[in-house]
This record gives C-alpha cells, structure tokens and sequence, in this order.
C-alpha cells in the first residue's frame, strides 16, 4: 500500500506487542470473499476500491453521494493501536490508520431524530466471489449497526489504512469501521451506505444467529457464546506448542472510555 | 484370454494396499510437512484441529465407500483395504480430539466444553460410536462376535450421521461444503438402505 501521514494518538492506544504485518492481512474473517481465513487475501484483489462513494442517508440535513475523498480531506489521520478481539475467541493487536468517526458523522449534521447509525457493505457478486455462492445464510448487503452515543464515543474510528499504509482490501478497503470494545464483527468492512435512524437497525448476524450474536456484541468475557467459552482468547500470533491465551477483559480492555454507555442494561440480556 | 485375473495377483493386491495406506496417511504427513515449511498460520492451533476433523470425516466416507466398490466392481480388493481406513478414520478423530483439547480449549473449564456445547457433544458421541468398532477390528474379535459383529460395526452408520451434525453445527454461514457432504453420507446410507430392505441402517438391530 501507499504511505500515508498521519500523527499517532498515545492517549488512545495501546503499548501491548502489535500482531506482526503478514499476520494481520492474511488471517480475515471478510465472507464476501469466503468463510475460510486465507480467502479475503486470495479473492479481496478482485474488488475495485477506486473510485469510492458513501451514500448517506435519513436523518440528517446533509444527506447524498460523497465520494470517499471529500470526505476524508477536511480530517487530519490518527494512528491508533487498538485490540481487536474476533468473537471466535482469537485477537490482534493492529495499528490502524484514520480518521475518528464522530468527526465524520457530525459533519453530515443528524437530527434529533437520528438514535441509531447503520451501515452496510459493498453489494457486488461480480466483485465478491462469495456473494455468489447458492449456499450462503448471509442475506447480502452486510449491515452493522450502532447507538448514537456509542458512534460517538471518541474510541470509534473509520479506519483508511493500517501499519502507516493504505488498508489493504481483505482487510476493508477503503474505508472500515473500528469498534475496539467490540467484537469484530460490529466493525463492518468497505462501507458504502451510512443511514441515520430513528429504530434499531437489524444487524446481519443478528439476523442469522439471534441467540448467538446480539446488536451490541460488546466483548464480555461473563456472557458465553452458545458454541464457546468468552473468557479467554488466543493473541495472535499464537504458537502450535506454546499457545498465546490471555484472559478476556470487559469491553475488551476499554472499560473507562465506554463503560458509562452500558450503565443500568443487563448485559446478560443485551449481549 | 482366461486364466489370468490381474486384480487378483499378490503383487497388485500389495501396491494397492500400500498406496490407499499412504493416501490415508497424507492429510497428516501434509500438516507435519506445513507446520515444518511455511508454519500453519497465525493461529495454528485452529488450522490442525480443522484439518484432522476433516480428514476423519473423509476417512469415514471412505470406509463406507468400500462396500458399494466391492458391488460395483466386483472386487474384493476394497474390502482389503475398508479396515485400514475405518481405523486411520478413528486414529484421526482421537487426534482431532487431543488437538482441540490441547489448542483450542487448553484444558480449560473442560466440564462446560462437554456439557454446554451441542457441537462438541455431538462431536463427542461420533467418536465414542467408533472406539467398540476400533476395539472390535482384529480378525480374532471378528471371529468371536460372529454375527453380532456386523451388527455392532453398523454403529458407523450413526458416527457418520452424528460427525456431519457435529459438522454443520459450526457452520457460521456458508453451508455449501456442509451440503455438499451431506448428500454423500445420504447416498451413501441409501445405498446400504436399497440393497438390504433399509433395516439393516439400524445400530444394532437383528435383522
């Protein structure tokens, strides 16, 4: 990928060892381009990132088509390392480059009326292999979903790039969500559609495992998935002999910064 | 023309012995050769346990494959070969099992693993389904259960069953290699079903 300039943010990230380059962009979970981990680096490439636009929609004064660069020019990058922890109980550590996504949300001016932000992925079999497999439970376009207040939360973040370069397509080109208190999945990848909404949106897997994968995912070590155990995880890059487990924190580590969010919810029932 | 059967000469029977031993080793020999080569990845520990999952699962169509083979063709030689593979099958679940025991849930809060889980239990009963045909294979075992033998050994029938559901159940959204699977393990128990009256796909049954 190109360089890109960007200035770090030590306040927000984290000094635990990064997951090495060659691990980050060869290990995705992107079921657009298939279910196996090796498949968004083999298949991501047949995907064109260039040109992009966002649509945005519903509640805001600003509604349209942005094209991706008009929308990133007013911000300045931020480097910010971040955990990311996979619901399927492995993680990484990955210095992302971007832009924080209450800048970028603000400037399209939602309304009183705007509770919820959804977003949904890129909607193309040509591009996405995966897309057009008869076999899938994935109703396609992907589509995630926050509160207001969590999209607000100055830990969310857009990112463009990772490891000082462009962000690499089987990890979301162009532009993905980052959500480090949550579990991966919440942080959807090529985004193309940002709605405002007063209901909450429904999420993809939601949708497909209700029981398994609720809207908030927060990362919670105390609330199991129904097929595996929450309360540890395997950093990777994890050893054959000398696997990496580390417990699993609450909110992934990110407790000070987004605990107040969560404040009187059952979490045991909104998982 | 006649006389000479070219399937029945010593010399081939052996090549064909050893070359389906071999095959059945290779899922193994490749992960050793991987893990040696290139590494298994960022998480190696998820990468072996997938692959002797599925190399069990195979080794069991395989073993059932045996039979139909043997109508087929009318050739002996694939029954041969079927106990070989039936316990390169059960070699393989046992390591599947370690495997996940030791690198994806590191002995740890084993009890819930086992008692919460379907996918695991389902998993679990699989295997246990074939450990009294593993222990039943020798030629000595086959003589002493007589009859009773190929009834106990139908109990394969219900692992394979249970391995696909074990299987399944893990799937996070794309069902097609499932599926796929699936329609295998059906002709194959079909088949058994059509030649014999499809009583005899029952465990255990007299017929």
């Amino acid at each position: 990928g190109e360089s890109l300039s960007y200035v770090p943010a030590p306040g927000l990230s984290t000094s635990e060892e990064k997951t090495p380059y060659e691990d980050v962009i060869r290990y995705n979970n992107f079921y657009e381009f298939g279910t196996g981990k090796d498949d968004p680096a083999k298949y991501a490439n047949e995907m064109s990132v260039d040109p992009w636009s966002i649509a945005v929609e519903g509640e805001c004064d600003r509604p349209g088509t942005y094209a991706l660069e008009d929308i990133l020019k007013p911000h300045d990058y931020e480097e910010r390392i971040y955990r990311l922890r996979c619901v399927e109980a492995w993680s990484m550590v990955i210095p992302w480059v971007g832009v924080s996504l209450a800048d970028v949300l603000k400037r399209f001016e939602p309304n009183s009326r705007a509770k919820y932000v959804y977003f949904e992925t890129l909607h193309d079999p040509e591009q996405m292999r995966a897309q057009r497999s008869l076999f899938s439970t994935i109703d396609w376009p992907y589509q995630e979903g926050l509160r207001m207040d969590e999209a607000m939360n100055e830990l969310a973040f857009l990112a463009v790039g990772l490891y000082g370069k462009t962000i690499p397509k089987q990890n979301g080109a162009p532009i993905r969500l980052v959500i480090p208190w949550k579990y991966g999945f919440k942080s959807i990848k090529s985004i193309v559609k940002i709605r405002f909404q007063e209901e909450r949106p429904k999420t993809t897997w939601e949708m497909i495992a209700p029981r398994e994968y609720g809207f908030y995912a927060n990362v919670n070590p105390e609330v199991d998935h129904p097929r595996w155990s929450q309360k540890r995880e395997r950093r990777l890059p994890s050893g054959l002999l000398s696997p990496n487990w580390i417990e699993t924190e609450k909110f992934n580590g990110y407790g000070d910064q987004v605990a107040h969010l969560y404040k009187g919810m059952d979490l045991q029932k909104f998982y | 023309m006649s006389g000479f059967d070219w399937r029945r000469s010593p010399g081939f029977l052996l090549t064909f012995r050893l070359s389906a031993a071999v095959i059945a080793a290779l899922p193994l020999m490749l992960l050793v050769r991987n893990f040696f080569a290139a590494g298994l990845g960022p998480d190696p520990g998820q990468a072996v346990t997938e692959s002797l999952g599925i190399a069990a699962f195979q080794l069991l169509l395989a073993t059932l494959c045996m039979t139909p083979l043997r109508r087929w063709t009318k050739w002996g030689g694939w029954l041969r070969i079927r106990r070989m593979l039936g316990l390169y099958a059960f070699f393989y679940a046992a390591l599947h099992i370690l495997a996940f025991l030791q690198f994806i849930v590191g002995w740890f809060d084993l009890w819930a693993a086992f008692t919460k889980r379907p996918y695991i239990i389902a998993g679990a009963v699989a295997f246990m389904c074939l450990v009294p045909l593993a222990v039943t294979s020798t030629k000595t075992m086959v003589r002493r259960l007589g009859g009773g033998w190929k009834r106990l050994h139908r109990l394969i029938y219900l692992s394979v069953v249970v391995a696909w559901i074990h299987f399944i159940w893990q799937a996070r959204s794309d069902v097609g290699e499932m599926v796929l699977y699936g329609l295998v393990v059906l002709v194959l128990l079909a088949l058994r079903g059509y030649w014999s009256g499809w009583s005899t796909l029952i465990p255990l049954k007299k017929e």
